[in-house]
């Protein structure tokens, strides 16, 4: 549920949603931190369930030493009134209940269901794990849509990325970006969207392996993207989706690219000077973006 | 997917996540009756309960829903229930009120009511002379899926505005990104983090970005943070995640915190009791017997 920093909660009614979904690469969330970064969005509340792993540090995108200390924790919204913008950010993973402890490195062995094992000692964990943390991330995306729903917002933006191993010929030939929109977000945006030369994400096989099987919208590696996009078209809720394919790695680039794909529709920040390439414009990294892949070095190593 | 140096492909780790929705939805249609009843049962053995060892009694409400609480301090961890055993409990007199019994894959406690002593456990504490004042002394691991139920079973859905909270709890010092090398930092050492409404000094210095927190005082902190609470989590880090002297002794700072005010009478005494419990829990090991 949304719950507001202040004691009111403020009108959303009529704004743009962006929001991340947590997927391969975290290229969403890593966009959308450029946006709350760039645009100095304020924090208004929190969306908090118990659908998320638990985290909090301290501000990620201080400034100062006086804005360093607010506390964050795993689901924030922003907001710039101005630009009647509202982000949403997701800074953990589903809460599934077999996943290990960070500082307990032990393997569960897993075994077949028939063993029936529950009352002994011996753990076994089902090889699909049991329990009803194992569909968290559907409660949540029924909490969000609801959310949407009640606070009226204009339009959803999902930013996502999928798989790039999971491409076929003609994507691994295209530009890596894709756009998906519902049908009540189709009369909207079409023709934006068809003036950017964009290129809609493909139908892909449902069952790869059958070759007369039925083609439908796939986004292997986009977590809940899928079921977001699902939902809201059957639920006629303005969405549009915007991934790039990416792969694991130094995941940066990637998500300039993502903000610079939505910029290209929503001109969030205009080019400075008349040179409109991307590399001028003026994206602010995150303070929190430091020691991506851990501390320094002992220097005895050298 | 990922090719190893042995030229095997193999399923790369995903940060975001094992598994997307199209793999769940296929397992949800593969799910038998029988599936369905092997998944409610093991929710059923995951649940947090709180009881009353005494009498064996589940309590009906929230621990915090049915007494009124000015002031919260919770251990995670071996050395922070070390720490407060040692400091705090030791110059007072606490009277159990509850005991979270919880079932999971590493703190396998099967009966809360008859629980030995070396056994992991969760309990809670108030204090005689001043029964506004309750303890929490967890020293076994509570999972992700339980953390929010924990939450639930203890604080309860209707906050309280004027009670503070304080958390201590360990972690080890490789957890700790700095641009230094770990192995150069004089661990241990404390680290805290803050909500909004905590407006007293802190006795240490705050977690810097990009540190994060979490388990179950991530889970402590953000509820009181989204509650409006003012909370504040000491954390200690250190290379030694074993019950430790060092270690535990390395909150002694937290004493003079206004959570932690007036509940420590002796200090010296107290170092000495720290003492004692860590060779008590030495495993003396010769090769020679």
């Amino acid at each position: 549920m949304f719950v507001p920093c202040g004691e009111s909660g403020p009108d959303l009614s009529g704004c743009t949603l962006l929001l991340p979904a947590v997927s391969v690469g975290n290229v969403g969330q890593l966009a959308i931190d450029l946006i709350i970064s760039t645009l100095n969005m304020s924090k208004i509340g929190y969306f908090y369930t118990d659908c998320l792993v638990p985290m909090v540090g301290n501000n990620p995108y201080a400034t100062a030493e006086e804005n360093s200390t607010e506390l964050s924790i795993n689901t924030e919204v922003y907001s710039l009134p101005s630009r009647k913008l509202v982000a949403l950010q997701l800074r953990s993973i589903f809460i599934k209940h077999h996943r290990r402890p960070t500082e307990n490195q032990h393997l569960l062995t897993h075994s077949a269901i028939s063993s029936r094992v529950l009352d002994i000692q011996i753990v076994h964990i089902v090889p699909f794990g049991t329990g009803p943390g194992k569909y968290k991330s559907s409660s949540f995306c029924e909490k969000l849509l609801s959310w949407v729903k009640s606070s009226s917002f204009a339009r959803v933006i999902v930013l996502s990325s999928s798989h790039s191993y999971q491409r076929n010929d003609l994507q691994l030939r295209s530009t890596p970006f894709r756009y998906l929109l519902t049908p009540c977000m189709q009369d909207s945006a079409q023709n934006e969207i068809q003036s950017l030369n964009w290129q809609e994400m493909e139908k892909t096989p449902c069952i790869p392996e059958m070759s007369d099987s039925d083609y439908c919208v796939r986004i292997p590696g986009g977590g809940i993207t899928r079921t977001l996009y699902q939902e809201s078209c059957s639920k006629e809720i303005p969405m549009a989706v915007l991934l790039k394919f990416v792969s694991e790695g130094d995941n940066i680039p990637d998500a300039l690219g993502l903000v610079e794909y939505l910029n290209e529709w929503l001109q969030i920040i205009k080019p400075q000077s008349d040179d409109p390439t991307p590399s001028t414009l003026p994206w602010k990294i995150p303070s929190s973006w430091k020691l991506l892949f851990g501390s320094g070095l002992p220097p005895a190593l050298f | 997917m990922a090719a190893t140096f042995f030229g095997e492909v193999v399923k790369a780790p995903c940060r975001a996540g094992a598994e997307d929705d199209e793999e769940e939805e296929e397992e949800r249609r593969r799910e038998t009756p029988e599936d369905r009843e092997v998944r409610r049962q093991l929710a059923r053995k995951r649940e947090v309960r709180l009881l009353r060892r005494q009498t064996k009694a589940s309590l009906e409400v929230a621990l915090l829903e049915k007494y009124s609480c000015s002031r919260f301090i919770i251990a995670v961890g071996n050395n922070a229930v070390a720490f407060l055993s040692s400091f705090v409990m030791n110059s007072g007199v606490w009277e159990e009120v509850g005991c979270a019994k919880l079932w999971n894959e590493w703190c396998r406690t099967t009966d809360a009511v008859h629980m030995s002593p070396t056994e992991a456990h969760c309990v809670f504490y108030h204090l005689k002379s001043n029964p506004s004042v309750f303890l929490c002394q967890c020293s076994c691991y509570v999972a992700e899926d339980q953390q929010y139920q924990w939450l639930e079973k203890v604080f309860g859905s209707c906050p309280k505005k004027n009670m503070q909270v304080t958390v201590l709890t360990c972690r080890h010092v490789t957890d700790y990104k700095t641009s230094e090398s770990t192995g150069s930092l004089p661990s241990p050492f404390l680290k805290a983090l803050k909500t909004q409404n905590f407006k007293d000094p802190v006795c240490c210095s705050l977690l810097e970005q990009p540190n994060i927190v979490h388990d179950l005082p991530a889970a402590v902190l953000s509820y009181c943070q989204v509650w409006q609470l003012p909370a504040v989590l000491y954390l200690c880090y250190t290379d030694v995640m074993k019950l430790d002297l060092l270690t535990a002794e390395a909150f002694k700072p937290v004493l003079s915190s206004r959570g932690l005010k007036g509940l420590a009478k002796n200090v010296p005494q107290s170092t000495e009791i720290l003492r004692k419990l860590m060779t008590a829990n030495e495993v003396q090991s010769n090769i020679y017997t």
